[in-house]
């Protein structure tokens, strides 16, 4: 093993840390008021922290592998090979700060939402913070597989407890599927400790072990295969993907936020990071079914199933599992520019469909019903939240100057070298997004008053956004354009890192 | 000579040596505070009885906390080869005082409820307890047989404790049926290897077949005689009914559900780990000559275990027998890594830290079951946990830790257990059986799910008058910093597991 270095000032172990010292001083009985100031700071240190590694990580000092900031503490689990060891490298300082981003402004959307039983609420919440995290800031596989869990969990009872219509079928739905895909990756990860030899669940341990002696082809075929389906259920990888719109419909909004934008991302992140560059050939064999499963099912069949759904949230849930579509292809394409660009759509999906969920709460709550059919010409009085909600439109859809053109477009030329016909097929995807995108922005903000709306609108007197609810969408957007304007920001990095990872990466396309 | 008496001259010279007796001050220890007990209630004022649970308690934390002081221990020999003690048999004294330790805890939170007599319950607690650590340092058949019975008979009386109820009484009879006759078929299986063994004429004869070297040797030099391999299958079922394996598991839902909460707990928790680790010990150290016919039988026990319990349980309202059905299936997971020992040596580990994590959980529920229990013990239902989490927050976060960490889900303990497992299934290429155990896994999270959405997500349905009475008062406070402790120890240990990760990876 590496020896494990003890930094002063740990900008990624304060960022588990800190959300966990917040949830268990309110578990122990903090005073209401005390807990929710508490955790305004609970949700902003690791937003600051990610902001501070992503503003030194260039500058800062890197081992052979491209990872900054490395830090390690022993659990007393030395002679299993597990270690509890942080890191970042250019894959994972995205994802990093997008937990941080999406973790503040679901923190700060639920504590303005005044939902019951909040202390509990926000304990779940910063747990699942941490989670978040720490599994992005995690170079110890087991360790990474240990927080995505952690954050898990409090998922799986948030939609219990506050979630929406068949909370409790969605809840058990998500939480057998979930596990399901958990149990598959992680025996796929046990498949790699054993095989590997390494004794050592640490992934730069294994890099190297596994550069100077890859696994033989079945076996690399067997694990990728474990791999693939594990994460692809995690990731709602058609036809594993009914839990996804299910749950996020029932879940309250910072969970869905949470959840969709930032935890999903793991089973990607886990293909990008670990299976890719361990198990090239893997890969490649795969590549073929994953294309097909991923085109035929998560684009095509699910954009049609999208365009038909009436009620937003729904659709926000089933557009989500549609375009984790192109994501799945830009790995099939097995390139680095194809990676590079799946790395970009995480971060822009993660923020895109983060702020979806939020304004789908927002208008909610100003009419009283996610049915489209029963919305309509909610702009006039609330045009700042039409104004972020066609914001939001543009940016899943992948028009330029938001983060997700930066996504999909890489992909798309890197499927183009790797597929024709897929890459007819993504390009259809990219017309039935705009087409239920716009068509759902047209429905409720413009047109006129349907009857139903004006009902509730008599009822409820439809105000614009306050401030504290506008604040975290703001934040949202705002990410959005800047990655849009200046992704140079993180690709740099993120080439470098999948350029570095290249000699056990899949040879050519 | 005659070769049952060749026992004797060995016992005996045990005792020549004089000094063996301090071998085993815990179980001796453990046998004077019993007496002590009863020797309390005859002298003490009527008044000050109802003390005398408190000062079994307080000394069984004092034998805890020198035991604690004393875990390194060389390996040695003790009264002349019956018994072997080392580092892993003080883990499973720690182990087993635990388990009555606790057991002794929830039965002075319940008994003063139910009108029964109070003394005799913790001084039968504390003699099991005592002969469970016998058992697993037991390296001789008489010893091993003898330590067995002592166990039996004890919790044949503590099953049937509550004499006035029916379901008690009924589960008392199933299990000493039940027992007898696993009792009767180990039995068989021994007198099947000691008079094989001893024959003259076969290669490698032994006069000590009792002895667990002895009869190694013997096996060794015949690794296929078919009366050598009937002893061991009968004795290989009679631990399995201790275990709770299928196709010995038909007791388990009625005991369960008929005995004193307190003492399923006891059954679930102690009579299963002290199966386990005899048949750890009889696999890995007496058995490997035939591992061609252990390794099947075992394989196809742990397969079938694993599917029973989880499948059987699904449907199950009662959460006494849901507790037994999950047990069944926490048994297959653990023999999944009994399995694997012959390929993998790390597994024993796995099967040692797997019976801690599963002793911290099962308490922590059966604690919250024991608070919960209305007048009748044996009544028990899912549908009395509704609204637990509004009436009494603590009660349903420890009933929800302890389930998490039973299903498997980190940051508890039992996740480690689990993936100690898996690791050695997969070292030892079992690969269908770590299948089945995968898919265990998810079908285990239907019923426990369905047990946390009763106390957490069902707040149409009020909690009954009794029930939230019982979360009111039943708690005293000597139990709730029980439990909070034992929430504690589940996270730490599935985090940060110290000196017991290492010393259960060693090999």
């Amino acid at each position: 093993m590496t020896t494990l270095a003890h930094p002063a000032f740990d900008p990624l172990l304060i960022s588990v840390l800190a959300p966990l010292a917040v949830a268990l001083s309110i578990a122990l009985g903090l005073p209401k008021r005390y807990a929710v100031k508490l955790a305004y700071a609970g949700f902003a240190v690791p937003a600051l922290m990610a902001l501070l590694v992503w503003w030194g990580f260039g500058d800062a000092a890197k081992e052979p592998h491209g990872y900054a900031f490395l830090s390690g503490y022993s659990t007393g689990l030395d002679g299993f090979g597990i270690g509890l060891k942080f890191g970042i490298n250019g894959i994972s300082l995205p994802m990093f700060v997008l937990a941080g981003l999406v973790g503040l402004a679901a923190g700060l959307y639920a504590i303005q939402s005044g939902a019951e039983r909040m202390k509990t609420y926000l304990m779940l919440l910063l747990v699942m913070q941490a989670g978040l995290m720490g599994t992005f800031a995690s170079v110890d596989v087991f360790f990474f597989y240990f927080f995505h869990e952690l954050a898990l969990i409090p998922t799986f009872i948030m939609v219990g407890i506050w979630g929406g219509r068949d909370r409790t079928y969605a809840a058990l739905t998500m939480t057998i599927y979930l596990t399901l895909g958990a149990m598959l990756s992680l025996v796929g990860l046990v498949a790699i400790y054993v095989k590997s030899g390494a004794s050592s669940f640490d992934l730069l341990v294994l890099r190297d072990t596994l550069a100077s002696r890859p696994l033989g082809e079945s076996a690399q075929h067997h694990i990728f295969g474990l791999l693939l389906f594990g994460f692809g259920i995690l990731v709602s990888l058609w036809p594993f993907h009914s839990w996804a719109p299910l749950g996020y419909g029932a879940a309250p909004s910072s969970a869905a936020m949470m959840h969709a934008g930032v935890l999903k991302k793991f089973g990607l992140y886990g293909l990008l990071q670990i299976a890719l560059p361990l198990l090239p050939l893997g890969a490649s064999h795969w590549s073929m079914a994953l294309g097909i499963l991923a085109g035929a099912g998560n684009l095509l069949a699910i954009g049609i199933v999208t365009l038909a759904q009436r009620d937003l949230k729904q659709m926000v849930g089933y557009s989500s599992v549609m375009h984790m579509g192109y994501a799945f292809l830009g790995i099939a394409a097995g390139s680095v520019l194809g990676a590079g660009g799946v790395v970009m759509l995480m971060v822009a999906h993660g923020l895109s469909v983060a702020l979806l969920f939020l304004l789908s709460t927002s208008i909610y709550q100003r009419t009283q019903t996610f049915d489209m059919g029963r919305m309509g010409g909610l702009a006039q009085g609330a045009p700042m939240l039409a104004a972020l909600f066609v914001a939001a439109t543009f940016a899943s859809i992948g028009l330029p100057g938001f983060a997700n053109f930066w996504g999909e477009f890489p992909i798309f030329v890197a499927l183009w070298g790797h597929s024709h016909a897929l890459t007819v097929v993504a390009l259809t995807g990219t017309v039935v997004s705009a087409v239920f995108g716009l068509r759902a922005a047209a429905r409720v903000f413009f047109g006129p008053r349907t009857e139903a709306f004006a009902e509730v609108a008599a009822t409820h007197p439809t105000l614009d956004m306050g401030w504290a609810e506008r604040l975290p969408a703001l934040l949202l957007v705002a990410a959005l354009l800047f990655v849009g304007v200046w992704p140079r920001s993180f690709s740099t990095e993120i080439n470098r890192a999948l350029v570095g990872a290249q000699p056990t990466a899949p040879a050519g396309r | 000579m005659d070769p049952s008496l060749q026992l004797s001259p060995s016992a005996l010279m045990g005792l020549g040596h004089g000094n063996d007796w301090g071998a085993i001050w815990p179980e001796l220890s453990l046998g004077c505070l019993a007496l002590l007990l009863l020797v309390l209630e005859t002298i003490l004022p009527r008044s000050a009885r109802a003390r005398i649970p408190a000062v079994s308690i307080c000394g069984q934390a004092c034998i805890l906390a020198v035991l604690l002081g004393r875990l390194d221990l060389p390996i040695t020999t003790a009264f002349g080869g019956l018994l072997v003690l080392s580092t892993r048999g003080q883990v499973m004294r720690v182990f087993f005082l635990l388990t009555s330790l606790l057991v002794s805890i929830l039965a002075r939170a319940t008994l003063p409820r139910r009108r029964v007599p109070l003394v005799e319950f913790h001084h039968i607690v504390l003699v099991v307890a005592a002969a469970m650590m016998l058992l697993v340092e037991s390296r001789n058949f008489v010893m091993l047989f003898v330590a067995l019975e002592t166990v039996t008979v004890g919790l044949y009386i503590l099953v049937s404790y509550y004499r006035s109820s029916a379901a008690t009484l009924e589960a008392g009879l199933k299990y000493l049926i039940m027992g007898a006759l696993s009792s009767a078929l180990l039995l068989l299986g021994i007198v099947f290897l000691y008079g094989v063994a001893g024959s003259h004429g076969l290669a490698g004869r032994t006069d000590d077949a009792m002895q667990y070297d002895g009869l190694r040797g013997f096996l060794d030099a015949n690794p296929h005689n078919f009366l050598a391999a009937a002893g061991i299958v009968l004795v290989l079922s009679g631990v399995a009914f201790k275990i709770g394996a299928v196709p010995f598991q038909i007791w388990i839902p009625d005991v369960y559900q008929g005995a004193p909460t307190p003492v399923t707990a006891f059954l679930a928790v102690g009579s299963k780990a002290a199966g386990f680790i005899v048949l750890l010990v009889l696999v890995a150290e007496v058995f490997p000559p035939y591992e061609w016919l252990v390794g099947p039988v075992l394989t196809c026990m742990a397969a079938a275990t694993l599917l029973f319990g989880n499948l059987a349980a699904l449907k199950q309202r009662n959460v006494k027998r849901l507790m037994g059905l999950s047990g069944i299936s926490h048994a297959g997971f653990m023999l999944l890594a009994v399995v694997s020992v012959s390929c993998a040596p790390a597994a024993i580990g796995a099967v040692y830290f797997y019976l801690y994590a599963y002793l911290i959980a099962s308490f922590a529920v059966f604690g919250v079951m024991t608070v919960l229990a209305g007048p009748d013990d044996s009544v028990q239902e899912l549908a009395g946990y509704a609204g637990l989490a509004r009436e009494s927050p603590f009660l349903a976060g420890v009933l929800a830790c302890g389930l998490g960490s039973l299903a498997g889900i980190p940051p508890f303990a039992g996740f480690m257990g689990k993936l100690y497992v898996f690791v050695a299934a997969f070292r030892s290429g079992h690969i269908g059986l770590l299948a089945v155990a995968i898919a265990s896994v998810v079908i285990s999270i239907y019923y426990y799910f369905g047990w946390i959405r009763a106390a957490y997500f069902s707040d149409e349905a009020a909690i009954s008058p009794e029930t939230a009475e019982c979360a009111r008062t039943g708690a005293g406070f000597l139990l709730r910093v029980t439990l909070a402790a034992l929430v504690a120890a589940s996270i730490l240990l599935g985090f940060l597991q110290g000196p017991l990760g290492i010393l259960m990876s060693g090999p």
